[in-house]
């Protein structure tokens, strides 16, 4: 009963403030509900019995993204009326193809909801665990034995997107004055020190 | 029982690479002053390392492999489309020196990201699972959008490296959904156990979460109507990287192709037939017309390309171990043409600069008589005709269409290789009949001319030695593919 009224709960705040998200006029609310839609997701999956994606949704997204999408927005000088202008022109077109993928997906669901085990696939990969493991122990279990592959080509992944933020975005920007103590410790008279015999009338060039 | 360790030697190639590369960019760092021209060549010498391993690998293996907890398969169908990924990526760094000198472009982060993307198709070609599919894909995809926009400074290659981007992502979504819509009907992502349970039809929510599939996957070989990014990104990206996406991961997203259709759904094959054919007729159709009007030749290639992915399409189309085996012939024979004419461009440099339009190419018989005949061998090669390399590609693949009772198909792909003629055609003949305006400066570079003379080489007549062997390579592949 509890668990019923919880999940209405967190599925109809999920639900409001997802459509929030898109209709808010000021770009800082629409990132405002976006957490508040995560923290909800977050409490749906507490309700599946799947604590450890619900302590990463959090963590992750609202901890390090959506702080990031927040601070971006409000960095940034967008003109958010401009970015819509064109948005009244292509609804008929977007809203069409729109209606027209959700009537296909709608028959497919039509089509599932009567026969629900669909297939059964003999030894399939999935993996088998016990049912007294936790959800984190579990993946703990396979993510670093029958996953490995994933987990390392993961780890390339994020290899690459680092080289790439160096190489899209790094400047080295000469003539820039930076003090470099071991250098000035390193300056003896002889280097510095230069005596010039002034001509009169002339002046000099240093 | 577990094993302690998983079968590690069907990696040994994606495992050098992957460590070299990292390797390779640690010594970038280290070094105050990395040279691009020694990493390229420490690259190139990677690649060749990676290639030799493969090789002397899959002598010791026999049949077809599958370890890593059925995420990874290695068999004759992988070998060979490596092999042709990795020539096709030495190739690319090769040719680009010059061009990065001549632009300026002093990111030693080059040879090193086109070698971990090269990393990324090989496990592209080697997954046998949608999950192992998807990261090798945006490992690919990611280094991709990079190279693009190398040239940042430049507003046409950011441009370029952003929309590639932004269309890749939109792909990258439309193909996980779809992977999320099929593992909901079967319970499992392994091609293997896709193929046992899709064995006697499926439902309706699966062919759905196929097609879309198939369009995430027609995104990154830019079939018609997911080619709008080619063009712009092909103009806008530097010239050797554009040779580099239209050679290698074009090669690698068609094996994908091939491996998600015939590897996961063979008894579906009236299922995508339908989508299939459809995207090569379209491909094939906007090849050959829109090449017709085009004045840039970056922007001439990246439609000839639409239009060839078109035609290897129709081999995918037939659904039979033929048709996959004039698919592997077509993608080998494509990727030294496009390469080939890549160089060329390369070459097209004058003394303001590089060039781009094909009007300078007037009078190039009089200029540069043997980079005239290696862009006319390559042009008619490309067109298709009879006793070049090209020309078998297409017969193969129409072959295999008829042999499937594909007439139409057949038909009309003859019909648009002869409107596409034109526009190769006319190429040769501003090189040979038109007045000279701009003479060309070659750039000095050994490894250009090398590429050049090996590409036209084998698309001359000469291919009549080197088909035969290739026919019968490619034979053993997709016979590894198609059961």
């Amino acid at each position: 009963m509890i668990a019923a009224l919880a999940f209405y709960m967190f599925a109809g705040l999920a639900i409001f403030a997802g459509l929030m998200v898109v209709v808010s006029r000021n770009p800082v609310h629409s990132v405002l509900f976006l957490i508040l839609a995560f923290f909800n997701a977050a409490g749906l999956f507490v309700l599946l019995g799947a604590e450890f994606l619900a302590m990463i949704l959090i963590i992750v997204y609202v901890g390090a993204v959506a702080v990031l999408f927040l601070f971006v927005v409000m960095m940034l000088d967008i003109d958010f009326s401009e970015l819509r202008q064109g948005f009244q022109q292509y609804l008929p077109l977007g809203g069409l193809v729109g209606m027209i993928v959700l009537g296909e997906l709608l028959l497919v669901l039509a089509s599932g909801l009567g026969r629900p085990e669909m297939v059964r696939i003999p030894g399939s990969g999935a993996v088998r665990i016990a049912q007294d493991v936790e959800n984190t122990a579990a993946m703990g279990q396979v993510l670093f034995t029958d996953y490995i592959y994933l987990f390392q080509a993961a780890g390339m992944i994020l290899l690459v997107s680092m080289i790439g933020a160096i190489v899209l975005a790094h400047r080295t920007r000469p003539g820039v004055k930076k003090q470099i103590i071991a250098d000035q410790v390193a300056r003896t008279p002889a280097e510095s020190i230069e005596l010039i015999k002034v001509e009169t009338g002339k002046g000099v060039k240093m | 029982m577990r094993q302690a360790l998983p079968n590690l030697i069907s990696v040994y190639p994606e495992l050098l690479m992957a460590v070299g590369a990292m390797v390779l960019l640690l010594a970038g760092v280290i070094r105050k002053t990395p040279s691009i021209d020694r990493l390229s060549r420490l690259s190139v010498l990677l690649l060749l390392g990676t290639l030799l391993v493969l090789w002397l690998l899959f002598f010791r293996l026999e049949g077809r492999v599958v370890t890593f907890n059925g995420l990874f398969v290695m068999d004759a169908f992988g070998l060979f489309m490596k092999t042709l990924v990795l020539f096709g990526s030495i190739a690319a760094i090769l040719i680009s020196g010059p061009y990065l000198k001549e632009k300026q472009i002093s990111n030693y982060e080059y040879p090193i990201l086109i070698v971990l993307a090269t990393l990324g198709m090989m496990m592209m070609i080697s997954a046998n699972d949608f999950m192992s599919l998807y990261l090798g894909l945006e490992l690919q995809s990611l280094c991709l959008y990079v190279l693009a926009a190398i040239n940042r400074d430049r507003q046409r290659s950011s441009e370029a490296g952003l929309k590639y981007f932004v269309l890749g992502a939109l792909s990258s979504g439309l193909l996980l959904y779809g992977i999320s819509l099929i593992y909901g009907f079967a319970g499992s992502t392994s091609f293997d156990a896709l193929a046992l349970a899709f064995a006697d039809g499926a439902p309706t929510g699966v062919v759905v979460g196929i097609v879309f599939v198939v369009a995430g996957l027609a995104f990154k070989i830019s079939a018609v109507p997911f080619h709008m990014w080619t063009p712009d990104v092909y103009e806008g990206a530097p010239t050797p990287v554009a040779a580099f996406f239209a050679a290698a991961p074009k090669v690698a997203a068609m094996a994908l192709v091939l491996r998600v259709l015939f590897g996961s759904f063979p008894e579906l094959d009236e299922v995508w037939r339908q989508i299939i054919v459809l995207l090569s007729v379209l491909s094939m159709t906007l090849g050959a017309f829109v090449a017709i009007v085009q004045t840039n030749i970056k922007r001439l290639m990246a439609y000839s390309s639409i239009g060839h992915i078109g035609y290897a399409l129709i081999g995918v189309a037939a659904g039979t171990e033929m048709g996959v085996q004039g698919v592997l012939i077509y993608m080998a024979i494509y990727m030294t043409m496009t390469l080939g004419a890549f160089v060329c461009i390369l070459n097209m440099r004058s003394r303001d600069g590089m060039s781009e339009q094909i009007s300078d190419l007037a009078g190039l018989s009089e200029r540069d008589p043997m980079m005239a005949l290696a862009l006319a061998i390559l042009m008619f090669s490309l067109a298709g005709i009879p006793l070049l390399a090209g020309f078998f590609g297409k017969l193969y693949v129409f072959l295999a269409a008829v042999n499937a009772g594909l007439y139409t198909l057949a038909v009309f792909g003859v019909v648009t290789s002869v409107v596409a003629a034109y526009y190769y055609v006319r190429i040769v003949k501003i090189m040979y009949f038109d007045k000279p305006v701009v003479t060309f400066e070659r750039p000095e570079s050994k490894s250009l001319s090398m590429v050049l003379t090996i590409t036209a080489a084998v698309n001359s007549p000469l291919s009549f030695i080197l088909i035969g062997p290739l026919v019968q390579w490619a034979a053993v592949a997709a016979g590894a593919l198609v059961p």
